[in-house]
């Protein structure tokens, strides 16, 4: 197929690059790139084909069949299975757990890194180097005392407990990327609206947020996944079955279903079909911002 | 709050407070305790009485912690020599223009959208001697006991990380390849330089600084594996994948001895950030000499 693709087109395609001002002037098709980039496909797209077709199928079909092989009688009682299963209050505590520590975390970084790309001083300096070492901080490592406190706190076993942990790991990652895309406001803006009698305030909300509006919403992406498929802060964090979030269902599901791998397979799906959907409506702005963010 | 030294203008300190107040409870404080909690004997719920050294004993002389080490820097350079590669070029492939390229990459992310809890759960399916691909395909090779075999296991998790992770890498190379200025390029090819000559002259030299942030990213990313390899072998088959978090996890809340998990915790810490500072100065010496070659 790709080969087949790369030479018949050969002499098309090189029309079309020109026309399309192609960047990398290519004289012969990239046989070998096309080659391994078809394979790697194969390798993404099998798991993901296997998870969907046996999440169709019903336990009678899924030991009975090839597995490889879609159901000749596909059916959804996998999925009314683990919807009846408290699905929808475990997708809304991830719903609640991502929005609760992202918002913040977005909202405390932006300040901060307009802070050290802005100002100047003691504090702000040595801010700004404990969040650069922070990033080299395991998040496992801490976990420990963080159970401590939360227990101590009375927090155990809340939605809270995840929340307030979350925004603190995602604080370094975000100032740093945040504060790349302010260094490139240029001077004269700040000193313009100064001279228009803005406080920095004012300068903050209505010049810099608007400028690196992309950054902010790429961290919020990037945080949000993280957040959204974090797995050891509920495990240590929560115990009941209320207070579940998706990926800590999942792998209580194993438990549940044992053999009926088509329910937890479907589960899979059910959990990863929210962030599909925000793929297709916001993929462009999820890949340009996240490959700008890591390259500046 | 008045800081001396800040000038009259540009904004004042109190704007890195609050970020500084959760990063320093939730991420600083439990980093001072962990090393505190190292020095103590508590079972998770009852009183914290002080050992001195002897949790610190337990933990190293516990010959699992030595193997869980070895297994830790196994699958961090494992994971290294198979995504750099593979992430680099499929970054530096979907950086091209072609039409087909735009479709494939929008494949390629896929994983990235799925927790580790996800793909850990899909491959165990998947893997399974009985009901997984190696019958589906009627290869008998593939259907091993994959996740059974002390000798096969990490080269599975190995795969699954790099299948979960190489995603996400390959968007960061592919900006990498489209900051490179196009001049470089035709000029190549005017002294008739071919596709690979590019590649190691051109794309390569130019990518160091984005080889450095990448693979910092993926060296302390290794240290979070927990969660894909807690739900995909829990450490086993015996020891053969208990990497250094997971049995810092299993010391604390499943043998219910904090203080030695404790001291694991540090010991991860400073792994952590000897790496971080190792790469640092790798990135800082190389940061500008690529923006010399760029002149």
């Amino acid at each position: 197929m790709a080969l087949a693709t790369d030479t018949a087109q050969g002499t098309a395609t090189r029309v079309k690059q020109r026309s399309q001002g192609k960047r990398l002037g290519r004289s012969t098709p990239n046989v070998l790139g096309g080659l391994g980039g078809w394979v790697w496909l194969a390798l993404i797209i099998l798991p993901v084909y296997y998870v969907v077709i046996t999440s169709l199928k019903n336990q009678a079909g899924f030991f009975g069949s090839n597995p490889l092989a879609p159901s000749t009688s596909p059916t959804l009682v996998n999925y009314r299975t683990v919807l009846e299963a408290n699905f929808v209050r475990y997708f809304m505590n991830s719903v609640i757990v991502t929005l609760g520590s992202v918002i913040p975390a977005v909202v405390v970084s932006f300040m901060a890194a307009y802070a050290v790309v802005r100002g100047s001083g003691r504090i702000i300096g040595s801010a700004h180097t404990l969040f650069l070492m922070g990033l080299a901080i395991p998040l496992q490592a801490t976990i420990i005392p963080i159970y401590f406190m939360i227990t101590k706190a009375h927090l155990y076993d809340t939605l809270l407990a995840l929340i307030l942990p979350s925004i603190a790991f995602a604080i370094p990652i975000s100032v740093l990327i945040l504060s790349n895309f302010l260094r490139d406001v240029p001077r004269e803006l700040f000193e313009s609206m100064r001279l228009d009698g803005c406080s920095e305030f004012t300068m903050m909300w209505r010049l810099a947020l608007p400028l690196v509006r992309p950054a902010v919403v790429t961290i919020a992406i990037y945080n949000a996944l993280h957040v959204w498929n974090g797995f050891l802060f509920p495990l240590i964090l929560t115990q009941s079955p209320d207070k579940r979030v998706l990926p800590l269902s999942l792998w209580a599901f194993q438990d549940e279903f044992t053999v009926n791998i088509p329910a937890v397979l479907a589960a899979v799906v059910l959990s990863t079909l929210p962030l599909v959907v925000l793929y297709v409506l916001a993929r462009r702005q999820l890949v340009s911002g996240l490959t700008a963010g890591f390259n500046k | 709050m008045k800081v001396r030294g800040a000038r009259a203008e540009g904004p004042s300190a109190w704007m890195v407070v609050p970020a500084l107040v959760f990063f320093v409870t939730f991420a600083v404080v439990p980093l001072l305790g962990v090393l505190f909690l190292s020095f103590t004997h508590w079972n998770g719920l009852g009183a914290i009485t002080w050992a001195g050294l002897e949790s610190w004993r337990t933990a190293l002389t516990d010959s699992v912690t030595l193997n869980a080490l070895i297994v830790t820097v196994k699958i961090m350079v494992y994971s290294l020599v198979v995504q750099v590669p593979i992430s680099l070029l499929l970054g530096v492939f979907t950086a091209g223009n072609q039409r087909y390229r735009a479709v494939l990459a929008v494949l390629y992310f896929v994983p990235l959208l799925l927790s580790s809890a996800a793909v850990a759960i899909a491959f165990k399916a998947l893997l399974d001697p009985n009901f997984g691909m190696g019958p589906g395909l009627h290869i008998p090779v593939l259907a091993q006991n994959w996740l059974g075999s002390a000798d096969l296991v990490l080269f599975v998790v190995i795969f699954v990380i790099a299948w979960q992770f190489v995603p996400f890498h390959t968007l960061i190379y592919q900006g990498g390849v489209r900051q490179i200025p196009a001049s470089f390029y035709e000029a190549a090819q005017i002294d008739g330089a071919g596709r690979i000559q590019q590649f190691f002259h051109i794309t390569l030299p130019q990518l160091k600084y984005t080889i450095i942030t990448s693979s910092t990213l993926m060296v302390l990313g290794s240290l979070a594996y927990f969660d894909l390899i807690f739900v995909l072998t829990a450490g086993g088959p015996g020891y053969a994948t208990r990497l250094l978090p997971l049995h810092m996890y299993l010391t604390g809340f499943r043998a219910n001895d904090m203080g030695a998990a404790s001291a694991l915790g540090v010991i991860l810490v400073v792994i952590g950030l000897g790496l971080a500072l190792v790469l640092q100065r790798l990135g800082g010496n190389s940061r500008s000499a690529s923006q010399l070659e760029g002149a």
